[in-house]
């Protein structure tokens, strides 16, 4: 349930791609995502998933982790995919013809590639936070964009923003679930019944969770105030990000994977 | 008469097949007699909280079976919520659970989803209420003006308002003063005495297990290491102390005693019951000097 989603889950680990630098890891991300949509044909897109699952079995990640966190978006992928299926038109003949709908090759194919595609994307982006804690992320993140800073972004407040919000990701989830088993079990229906009546019922979770994210921002300012915090300014860190040879290396490998992703579309026919 | 639960090698695994899997609960297996006060101890993570989470069918088992009243909890899933009134569960820190306007909607919110008419609700409201030592005043106000304590006992009472047959309650006076656990407690055993209700207390303290469990149920890394009459469970003070639990103060005192060379039964775990031993020790004696 709840407990499905895995946005920002991250498992600790010591494997290469765990020590590796974040920030290397986020441009790859990133990269990874671009390449997902040049390689688009069918080799482009069998060596971003060979490349992808590569990187699992070296994070040591299982694979069913991928099954988990595709799982709750899995009505949105079927649905794009359908939707590609029935409107695709081709200029060959279609293969399947009945009343108005008209499946066509190229609607199949393509269908293939936006399921392949949106599955790469969410397991390529969990990756990245399954080996990679949300602080050392967000710090990657603040490092990448300093140089927006000059032009007066809130860099850095921007960043603990985030590093906020994803620290309590996973205790919000897992309070909601603690007040959601509390009205179960006094008879609450949160899983059944009419739209109306489902909206209605999640008042008494809402409530309660809101209360409670109040009162830990509340305490959460209160103990960085104690702390003195005060901003970006002057500030130093504990752990200083450093690019070492490995991460040279690995950035020099993927480099050359998505030049063979971009290669194959002079090989192969472009798909949408 | 069949037992208010039954426990059959009940085990429960969080995300399975994960790298984070946990085994919470492995082949639990006992029986609740129908009326009985039983205590749950054990140290922390040791699985109490997952074990009662599942009398009502919040958490389903990954194998094994769980009865109450003789029936069978998932033989209809669909037929849950029958069980969610029949077992009133109170939680870990129950309070953060309000959300009412009122202190008295927010008790009436579990009749209420019963489906009672007006009227009943009514008058469970106040009676539970009252059981719970809230007093009329306080029903009109929100719940969140009241303090930790106050808070805590208006969540108790929204489950004694569905007057379940079964009570379970995850340490009710967790954090609370001395004198506010001993009011919340001795509540809870009144409402077991007038109702005959089951109860099941899960609880840290030894002392307030000792005071009101008729039986103690001991768990250990997701296992029954006791199940036995208090005074038997507490008669094996090394055994819990290996666990990692303690046994209450009393039964300390008889064990040095004991250890000390006076022939005593260190069975002893209430205050009580402690001075009726140690009269009957000195009379024993023929009324030695008084040591
Ligand atoms: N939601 C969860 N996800 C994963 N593991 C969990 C979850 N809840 C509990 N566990 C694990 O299951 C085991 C039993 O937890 P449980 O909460 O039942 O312990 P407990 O005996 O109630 O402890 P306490 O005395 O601290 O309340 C622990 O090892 C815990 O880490
Ligand atoms: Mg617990």
């Amino acid at each position: 349930m709840l407990r499905d989603i895995t946005i920002g889950q991250h498992f600790p680990g010591n494997s290469l791609l765990h020590r590796m630098d974040p920030r290397v890891k986020l441009v790859l991300t990133v990269a990874y995502i671009v390449m997902l949509f040049v390689g688009s044909n069918p080799a482009g897109l069998a060596i971003s998933i060979v490349f992808l699952t590569a990187l699992y079995l070296t994070a040591k990640i299982p694979l069913k982790m991928v099954a988990r966190s595709v799982k709750p978006i899995l009505p949105i992928i079927l649905f794009t995919a359908v939707l590609n299926l029935f409107f695709m038109t081709g200029t060959s003949e279609p293969l399947l013809a009945w009343w108005i709908f008209k499946i066509y090759r190229e609607g199949v194919y393509y269908a293939i590639v936006m399921a392949v595609r949106i599955i790469c994307l969410i397991a390529g982006t969990s990756l990245l936070t399954y080996t990679t804690s949300p602080i050392v992320l967000t710090d990657a993140i603040e490092q990448l964009l300093k140089p927006l800073a000059r032009l007066h972004l809130p860099v850095h407040e921007l960043a603990m923003m985030m590093t906020i919000a994803l620290r309590f990701i996973p205790t919000l989830i897992e309070e909601t679930d603690k007040i959601m088993n509390a009205q179960k079990a006094r008879g609450a229906q949160l899983d059944s019944g009419k739209l109306s009546q489902r909206v209605r019922a999640l008042i008494p979770v809402l409530i309660p969770l809101f209360i409670s994210a109040f009162r830990r921002a509340d305490e959460l300012a209160m103990a960085m105030e104690c702390r003195c915090y005060h901003g970006g300014e002057g500030r130093t860190r504990l752990k200083q990000l450093r690019l070492h040879a490995s991460d040279i290396v690995l950035a020099a490998a993927a480099a050359l994977v998505f030049a063979a992703i971009g290669m194959s579309n002079l090989f192969f026919e472009r798909i949408g | 008469m069949p037992a208010a639960v039954r426990v059959e090698e009940l085990s429960y695994i969080y995300n399975q097949g994960m790298p984070d899997e946990t085994v919470a609960l492995d082949r639990v297996s006992f029986e609740i007699e129908e009326g009985a006060f039983v205590g749950v101890i054990g140290s922390t993570g040791c699985g109490k909280s997952t074990l009662i989470s599942h009398f009502n069918g919040i958490n389903r088992p990954t194998s094994g079976k769980v009865y109450i009243g003789g029936e069978d909890l998932w033989a209809d899933p669909s037929d849950i919520r029958r069980f969610r009134f029949q077992v009133g569960l109170v939680f870990q820190y129950p309070e953060y659970q309000l959300f009412e306007e009122t202190v008295y909607k927010d008790i009436a919110f579990g009749p209420g989803n019963m489906g009672l008419a007006r009227e009943e609700i009514d008058a469970r409201v106040r009676r539970a209420a009252a059981f719970c030592g809230i007093e009329e005043a306080w029903l009109a106000r929100s719940p969140f003006e009241l303090s930790g304590g106050q808070k805590r006992r208006v969540a108790i009472a929204g489950v004694l308002a569905m007057e379940p047959k079964l009570l379970v309650l995850d340490e009710p006076a967790a954090g609370l003063d001395p004198e506010g656990r001993d009011t919340i407690l001795g509540q809870i055993k009144e409402y077991h005495r007038q109702t005959g209700a089951t109860t099941v207390l899960v609880s840290h303290s030894m002392e307030d297990i000792a005071k009101y469990a008729d039986r103690v149920l001991v768990l250990s890394g997701g296992r029954v290491a006791m199940y036995d009459d208090t005074d038997k469970v507490f008669a094996r003070a090394p055994e819990l102390l290996e666990l990692g639990l303690s046994v209450p103060e009393v039964t300390k005192i008889f064990l040095r005693l004991r250890e000390m060379g006076l022939d005593i039964d260190t069975d002893v775990y209430t205050v009580k019951y402690a001075v009726k031993t140690i009269l009957a020790a000195r009379a024993g004696k023929g009324g030695g000097a008084p040591c």
